[in-house]
């Protein structure tokens, strides 16, 4: 059985790898809205879901005009990952000003309700357009990078199997890291990144420095939404096909990784995020051979959110939250 | 000249009438004090004028403008630096970051490190601390800070909530020294004190407040030997 894991091992690392990252970049969409408005944005992953859609589509125009044989892909990719971002980063952050706003004084349970129902209402609006476009609210968008390239983990040991890669894996993986750097250096390094952390301490302090505390905010729900729509064109770009309900499950387990890095922490986030999607992968390609068949792949759903509870009974602050030492 | 005048402010918290038609006036270059007891309006009335609370009635004049319905973001670029109630150091921050709040509407990095030079004169302390968090220093050493952070905004006036609560008096005595010196360096200062003693032996002026009017006002060195003053608050 250990020797049937281990084969498999290189494969799991991969997958796992590449979801990890999805999972990671959405997580930080929730944190850093969690951490400024403690508010659990549950349309967030309906924005990952219009940017899965809004990207597609702008790939499908492309290709309608033919141009997308005569671009190289790369340049495809930059121009819509930065289209994606700036359409779904608006979009987040006029969900702010129009639903969250005007409850920034009520109590967090509307909000949160409020929040579910902008979820439901951005899954109707992107499966009405689909279909009017497409007659069918299941796109398949055109595959820019299609080519499989194997590597040879059995020349390392002969435990190990082949594993198989995508090569949109690694433009998966390399653009998020670079989200994720460029995401750190911002919050940590620049003067509206510490405005931000600023303002997530302590809001009614931070404008007493002068601090325009609405912009600061509006301008939290545009990074989120833009790297959340980013993540979407990646994932659309890897997985092929969407619908307008990848945003739910996919949003919860980010969520999930949000919570398992500590909420509110940027950091704890993305390592939450690799962390689930390592762990769901592995369990995808494990549980039926550890429960010798019992337990088939589909129940990686569960471990997911088997994490979540265990975290919360055991360490609620999450991994990386601490419970900071406060003098008053 | 007066650089601060409140005239029949009215506020209201909720269904609470906090503030019943204060009037003061702080002029340029004075040590103005506020004293009370808890509750009587003290940290209302410094909300009010930096505009985390609105005024249901009444007006606010600072420099010659009517300020009265300023966001606090804009009434701190306008030169009021208000240092809050329980110092609210941002926690997470280091000490170097809540100072660099505190000029954040200053773009020039020149400018900058020539007003933390500045706040490192005032509290030498702070400079061995920069890279710690603001949460985890002590009391004495947070109301430094957060009275530095507000210095670097470079403020005409300075409001402080309660600087000496929670603190030992040696700090407590430490603090009103530097708020001393700040003023006759020519700031103008606005102080909101329960430490009804320690305040008015450094105010010109001061006002009493209770229940949301102002009772009483008057010199310091007056106020300070006044009966029902002495009754009430400095017993």
């Amino acid at each position: 059985m250990i020797n049937e894991v281990l084969h498999t091992l290189p494969q799991v690392l991969i997958d796992g790898l590449t979801l990890g990252a999805v999972y990671a970049i959405v997580a930080l969409g929730y944190t850093m809205v969690y951490g400024i408005l403690e508010l659990i944005n549950f349309a967030h992953g309906e924005i990952f879901m219009t940017g899965a859609f809004v990207g597609t589509a702008i790939l499908l125009t492309f290709a309608g005009f033919g141009w997308l044989a005569s671009m190289p892909a790369l340049v495809a990719l930059v121009l819509v990952l930065v289209v994606t971002s700036v359409v779904t980063g608006l979009l987040g952050m006029g969900i702010e000003r129009v639903a969250y706003r005007p409850l920034r004084n009520a109590p967090k349970l509307i909000t949160l309700i409020t929040a579910i129902g902008v979820s439901f209402l951005l899954q109707d609006i992107v499966r009405f357009i689909a279909e009017l476009k497409n007659g069918n609210y299941i796109l398949t968008g055109p595959s820019l990078f299609s080519g499989q390239i194997g590597i040879k983990v059995s020349s390392i040991s002969s435990i190990f199997n082949d594993a198989s890669v995508k090569s949109s894996f690694f433009i998966v993986l390399i653009v998020a890291v670079i989200m994720m750097v460029t995401l750190d250096f911002f919050v940590n390094k620049t003067k509206w990144g510490m405005a931000m952390r600023a303002v997530a301490q302590d809001r009614e302090t931070a404008a007493l420095m002068s601090v325009n505390v609405n912009k600061v905010i509006a301008l939290t729900f545009f990074i989120g939404s833009a790297l959340g729509g980013a993540t979407g064109v990646l994932f659309a770009i890897q997985y092929g096909t969407i619908d307008p309900y990848i945003g739910f499950i996919l949003g919860l387990k980010a969520f999930t990784a949000a919570v398992l890095g500590g909420i509110g922490n940027i950091r704890g986030a993305m390592f939450g995020g690799i962390l689930i999607g390592i762990m769901e992968m592995f369990a995808a390609a494990n549980l039926p051979v550890i429960s010798h068949g019992v337990l088939g792949a589909e129940y990686k759903d569960v471990f997911a959110f088997a994490i979540l509870i265990i975290v919360l009974i055991f360490k609620p602050e999450g991994l990386f939250g601490k419970v900071s030492v406060e003098k008053v | 000249m007066s650089l601060l005048r409140l005239e029949d402010i009215n506020t209201f918290y909720g269904g609470i009438h906090a503030l019943k038609g204060v009037s003061l006036e702080v002029n340029e270059g004075e040590i103005v004090t506020l004293i009370g007891s808890n509750g009587a309006g003290k940290s209302t009335t410094l909300k009010t004028i930096s505009g985390q609370v609105k005024p249901k009635s009444g007006k606010i004049i600072y420099n010659g403008q009517d300020i009265t319905n300023t966001p606090p973001h804009v009434t701190a670029l306008t030169g009021i630096a208000h240092v809050p109630e329980g110092r609210r150091i941002f926690p997470r921050l280091t000490v170097k970051e809540n100072l660099e709040m505190g000029a954040f509407s200053v773009k020039d990095k020149r400018v900058i490190e020539e007003r933390m030079e500045r706040v490192f004169h005032y509290f030498p302390r702070i400079k061995e601390r920069l890279q710690q968090k603001g949460g985890t220093m002590s009391g004495g050493e947070q109301q430094m800070l957060a009275i530095g952070r507000a210095l670097m905004m470079q403020p005409k006036l300075l409001m402080l909530d309660e600087p000496s609560m929670g603190l030992a008096p040696i700090i407590v005595e430490q603090i009103f020294e530097i708020i001393k010196e700040l003023n006759e360096e020519g700031m103008t200062i606005l102080l909101v004190e329960q430490n009804a003693f320690q305040a008015l032996q450094i105010a010109h002026r001061g006002y009493v407040i209770q229940t949301g009017e102002i009772v009483m006002s008057g010199l310091g060195k007056d106020l300070l030997v006044n009966e029902q003053v002495r009754e009430a608050y400095l017993a």
